[in-house]
């Protein structure tokens, strides 16, 4: 396999280099990307070289200085993009920078930052990752290094270079920049996810069930690839879809069968990453076991990056053969929705919970995938954010809510009963959320659940958007059943010590709120000026795909 | 300039419900007061408005249109017909009323009811902007929205141990008919894209020219089922009903107010609003199923409360049977019928809240709505039998009294086209007596229990809260006039949208209707 992948890498890049002279390379374009991946190597090099004191402040101010300067820059070059196209094609045509990947990756970043304060949230009680993780867990050698206060302050290069694949998997403009960035993404999460401080076992165990799982779909998508290549002979993107559209572009005689294993394969790859049933079973598991700020995230930031890609992939080289993939997605949009929601009620784990409502979710973005249309890249993109800022919200709270032996988190259900009565203000703003996860009206929630059965709809899905919604409605009553319990049931006897919000998970929880509300009041603002107006696409008679750039 | 009346009337109460919430947790005493002050400043500020309405003007008055999310072509518009604007005055009558009435209620809550009086405020400014709302999109909003400040009221400072479980049934049958509508809103502006420019306001879509007039039938039978099955739900009509029983059972009496009151009317406005003008030919096709689920729910509404031992849940069970009237005015598509809905809307919140308030004095005095727990209550407590009592023929319908004009209505509406159903509906009238006047004797006559103290009469602040009601019970009873010379333009508009007209020769039809009857 690493084979056939090295030798596709050699006939698509040998050429250019040789017929083009030196490369010529728009830094400009790729700075965030540039700037995220820096700052992970300046990491590392703080590891070896900066004293054991001060190792903490500086991997912090670097994370969050990186993470801020990309924001920016990811902005800024919102105005760089040609007015009239979709977008640039840069490193040899294998990113596209383009406004969806713009707007992923302001997403992403946005998100990561949070997630970051999420982790930089210490002391010792607070600190959710282990002292020593080499240590084996219970030994007397994990105790010394909690009695010394031992961190672990690689975790920040890890979150930068993790951040790295997510930006880059959006944006990627070939299946094998795809699949570096899905590397890059995936190996610091696995080691992330084995990080946690208590149960510590239970974290090692997600952490391995995660590499496993992940390693397997990598090969799948690494496989539909070389399928693909079979079948266009390249695996740039806009080859592809040239291929796709011309019907094999005479590489191969009858090379159908080809292309339709390859989109399969190619799918289950990503379709793993996102976490649609059947391929969902790794999410509880790591959801749970990992540390929670790694599990905010993985649930937004690499939700956000995964559908990136998928959309990009099933709009752009796979976009010609809407017709074959659809049945396909279908099915995998109505299992998702219907099982995923259905396993939840039973859930007893808020972590578990989040986890299956993510999958529920996962299921609604895909409606909008199946719409195949401008407002369905929109509105996929749109519920993707909404969605980032109320889950890292919601996994914030999660991390605040201590029992009371141990002090780790209170992740059974039942020990969240009455913690609207003792402590109001926490308990509304994950009442807040959840609200917005069952798509209550005047929460974000609600407007995304809107844009993407509203593309559904337009591009004649209307059964499944019916599905969507009973599903909807099953999910309402999880939801509702934690409000329920934290607002009108009486306190348990052995509630949970709630932490007061360090500054940083308080404002996590504040900037939650506040995205929640405001896209859910008015999301005119993000919807008309970050998203492509599908009303100009029109106009200009241009096909979903050209909302890319190839 | 003008004034945007609509958007203050909606403002106030949502600014006074944020107030309220953000006082500190020992000033309940003030929190009582702001509220009520707000409440009556809105009531205040809606009635100059209503003093300035022309009911000869144009249909929809004091609109105010700005776009919101211009992505899905939606808008913040508002705007109120006759029909529309007499319920906006109820809700805004209603309100105070719940207020002094539940002045006392929660002192026992930990936050001694502030939370409730802010959860009031808001759901004071949903329930004005649901009906003002001439956007379907913003009507979807405030239609679901809405469902929280009542859950809450419910589940947090409602009655009894089965509180939990009936907010939760009361937010899930909600929540899943309101899905159900989300799909044919959607459809609504997928088609109105198709049509050309995608849009959700109200004035584009409905009518002969409006976008929605040229809709595959078959379709617009779907998307009205969408928008009634929700509306149904919230009406509540059988066999979609039952959580109406358990939800007003373990509220206190003001929510029941507030919900049976004000906030199930919205099911049977959509209807006439939006199921009725937005989709006239499905709702044509669909007369006949909702005529008989309205008888069914008519009589067996009246028939289960005959047989309720919980005052609160008979109430909501005579509802129940109302509600099945107001269903059958609706859809039998004359004018008559309609005025009689729309105006049935009305006196069913006074009758009713009337009713629940009066319960709930009861419920204050001795802790339980049971009807057993009561007997002789006249003897100690005059003021409040007599107020019990008047309400109560109310809503039997007594000639002189207002709910008799709109039930009388419904009838001669429903009997010029359909005179089978318009007789049996007849049945729960019979049995409206039956249930009323009984409960009134188990109550209020007898001889007074031994072993506890003599309940005591109203207090002047219970007398403020159940006496306009009261007032105006009997005062459209004698006088309905100012009431259907706001409602019958509106409604007379609606028919015309429609496209539908009175069965002409009266006389004739009256004749040959009894023959059929008879037969």
């Amino acid at each position: 396999m690493n084979h056939a992948a090295y030798s596709a890498l050699e006939t698509t890049l040998a050429a250019p280099v040789i017929t083009q002279g030196p490369p010529d390379i728009d830094y400009g374009l790729l700075s965030p990307m540039l700037v995220i991946f820096a700052a992970g190597v300046l990491g590392v090099l703080a590891e070896a070289f900066v004293p054991r004191a001060r190792r903490r402040v500086t991997q912090l101010v670097l994370a969050l200085g990186a993470v801020l300067l990309a924001f920016v820059l990811t902005v800024s070059l919102v105005g760089a993009l040609p007015a009239d196209g979709a977008g640039i094609v840069v490193a040899f045509a294998t990113v596209a920078v383009d406004r969806p990947t713009l707007f992923l990756q302001g997403t992403i970043l946005v998100l990561a930052l949070a997630s970051l304060l999420l982790i930089a949230e210490h002391g010792q009680e607070e600190s959710s990752f282990a002292a020593q993780a080499a240590a084996v867990p219970g030994s007397e050698e994990e105790r010394e290094h909690v009695l010394a206060g031992s961190q672990h302050t690689e975790v920040y290069p890890l979150v930068l270079f993790a951040l790295l694949g997510m930006l880059l998997f959006p944006a990627a403009n070939d299946f094998l920049t795809m699949f570096i960035a899905l590397e890059v993404m995936s190996l610091p999460l696995y080691l992330l996810c084995g990080l946690a401080r208590r149960r510590r076992l239970f974290s090692q165990e997600a952490a391995v069930k995660y590499f496993l799982l992940g390693a397997f779909s990598s090969a799948f998508f690494l496989f539909g690839i070389a399928l693909v290549y079979g079948y266009a002979g390249s695996v740039n993107f806009a080859d592809v879809a040239e291929a796709v559209a011309g019907g094999g572009a005479g590489v191969i005689a009858n090379g159908e069968p080809l292309l339709l294993a390859g989109i399969a394969l190619a799918g289950v790859g990503l379709l793993f990453k996102v976490g649609a049933v059947p391929f969902h079973n790794w999410k509880p598991d790591v959801y749970q076991g990992a540390p929670t700020p790694i599990t905010a995230l993985m649930a937004s930031c690499t939700l956000v990056a995964a559908f990136g890609a998928l959309l990009r992939v099933f709009y752009v080289p796979f976009g010609g053969s809407v017709w074959e993939w659809r049945p396909m997605m279908w099915v995998v949009a109505i299992l998702t929705m219907v099982a995923a929601a259905v396993i939840a009620v039973t859930q007893r784990d808020i972590k578990r919970l989040l986890a299956y409502s993510s999958v529920v979710h996962a299921g609604f973005i895909l409606t909008a995938v199946i719409a195949a249309s401008p407002e369905g890249l929109a509105g996929a993109m749109f519920y993707l954010a909404a969605y980032g800022f109320t889950t890292v919200g919601a996994f914030a709270v999660v991390t605040l809510v201590r029992s009371r032996e141990g002090g780790g988190e209170a992740g059974d259900l039942t020990q969240w009963a009455g913690l609207g009565r003792t402590s109001p203000v926490l308990a509304g703003a994950l009442g807040l959320f959840l609200l917005a996860f069952a798509g209550i009206p005047l929460t974000s929630g609600f407007i995304g659940k809107f844009a993407v059965f509203e593309a559904a709809v337009a591009a004649g899905a209307t059964p499944l958007v019916v599905i969507g919604v009973l599903s909807s409605a099953v999910t309402a009553f999880f939801y509702v059943r934690i409000i329920v319990l934290m607002f009108f049931a009486e306190p348990a006897e052995e509630g949970p010590r709630v932490l007061r919000p360090g500054g940083p998970t308080g404002v996590v929880i504040a900037v939650g709120v506040a995205a929640t509300v405001f896209l859910g009041v008015y999301p005119g603002p993000v919807l008309d000026t970050m998203l492509p107006q599908p009303a100009e696409a029109e106009v200009a008679g241009e096909a979903p795909t050209d909302m890319f750039a190839r | 300039m003008t004034i945007p009346w609509l958007t203050l009337a909606i403002a106030l109460p949502a600014l006074g419900g944020l107030g309220v919430a953000l006082l500190p947790r020992d000033r309940a005493e003030t929190a009582k007061r702001v509220t009520l002050g707000v409440t009556l400043a809105t009531l205040v500020l809606l009635l100059a408005m209503a003093s300035r309405f022309d009911p000869s003007g144009a249909r929809l008055q004091f609109t105010e249109v700005y776009p919101w999310i211009p992505r899905f072509g939606v808008h913040y518009a508002l705007g109120v017909d006759g029909i529309a604007l007499v319920l906006i005055l109820l809700s805004a009558l209603l309100v105070p009323l719940v207020v002094l009435a539940a002045w006392n209620e929660n002192d026992d809550a930990e936050d001694r009811g502030k939370g409730y009086f802010a959860l009031i405020l808001v759901l004071e400014a949903m329930m004005i902007g649901v009906f003002a709302a001439t956007d379907v999109f913003l009507f979807y909003v405030l239609f679901e929205a809405m469902l929280i400040p009542v859950y809450f009221m419910i589940g947090r400072y409602g009655r009894g141990a089965q509180r939990r479980a009936a907010a939760v049934k009361f937010l899930l049958y909600s929540l899943f008919g309101g899905l159900l509508m989300l799909v044919s809103v959607i459809g609504v502006y997928a088609l109105s894209s198709g049509a050309g420019q995608g849009t959700f306001l109200w004035s584009e879509l409905a009518g002969p020219e409006g976008l929605l007039a040229g809709i595959d039938p078959a379709t617009a039978k779907w998307l009205f089922l969408g928008f009634f099955v929700a509306f149904a739900i919230k009406a509540p009509m059988w066999p979609v009903h039952t959580w109406l029983p358990s939800a007003a059972g373990s509220s206190r009496p003001g929510t029941a107010v507030l919900l049976v009151g004000v906030l199930d009317k919205v099911g049977t406005y959509g209807m006439l609003r939006y199921c009725l003008e937005l989709f006239p030919g499905a709702a044509t096709w669909f007369v006949w199923p909702v005529i008989v689920l309205s008888l069914v729910s008519i009589v067996y509404g009246a028939v289960v409360a005959i047989g309720q031992s919980d005052m609160l849940r008979l109430i909501a069970y005579t509802s129940v049977s109302h509600f099945g009237f107001i269903t059958l005015g609706i859809f039998a598509m004359t004018s008559q019928g309609q005025s009689g809905a729309a105006l049935y809307m009305v006196n069913h919140g006074f009758s009713t809240g009337a009713l629940f308030l009066i319960v709930g004095f009861l419920i204050a005095r001795r802790g339980s709505a049971e009807i057993a727990d009561y007997g002789g209550v006249q003897k100690a407590a005059p003021v409040l039998a007599g107020t019990f009592l008047v309400a109560g023929l109310s809503s039997l319908a007594l000639p002189g009294l207002s709910p008799f004009v709109s039930e009388f209505l419904v009838f001669v509406g429903t009997f010029t086209a359909y005179p089978v159903p318009a007789v049996i509906a007849s049945v729960g009238v019979v049995l409206a007596a039956l249930y009323i006047l009984w409960m009134y004797q188990r109550t209020m006559t007898g001889p007074l229990p031994q072993d506890r103290p003599a309940p005591r009469d109203l207090s002047g602040r219970e007398l403020w809260a159940v006496g306009p009601l009261i007032a105006l019970i009997v005062l459209f009873g004698l006088y309905p006039q100012p009431l259907l010379d706001v409602i019958n333009p509106a409604v007379e508009q609606t028919m015309q949208q429609i496209d539908v007209t009175d069965p002409a020769p009266a006389l004739d039809q009256v004749a040959g209707g009894q023959e059929g009857a008879g037969e």
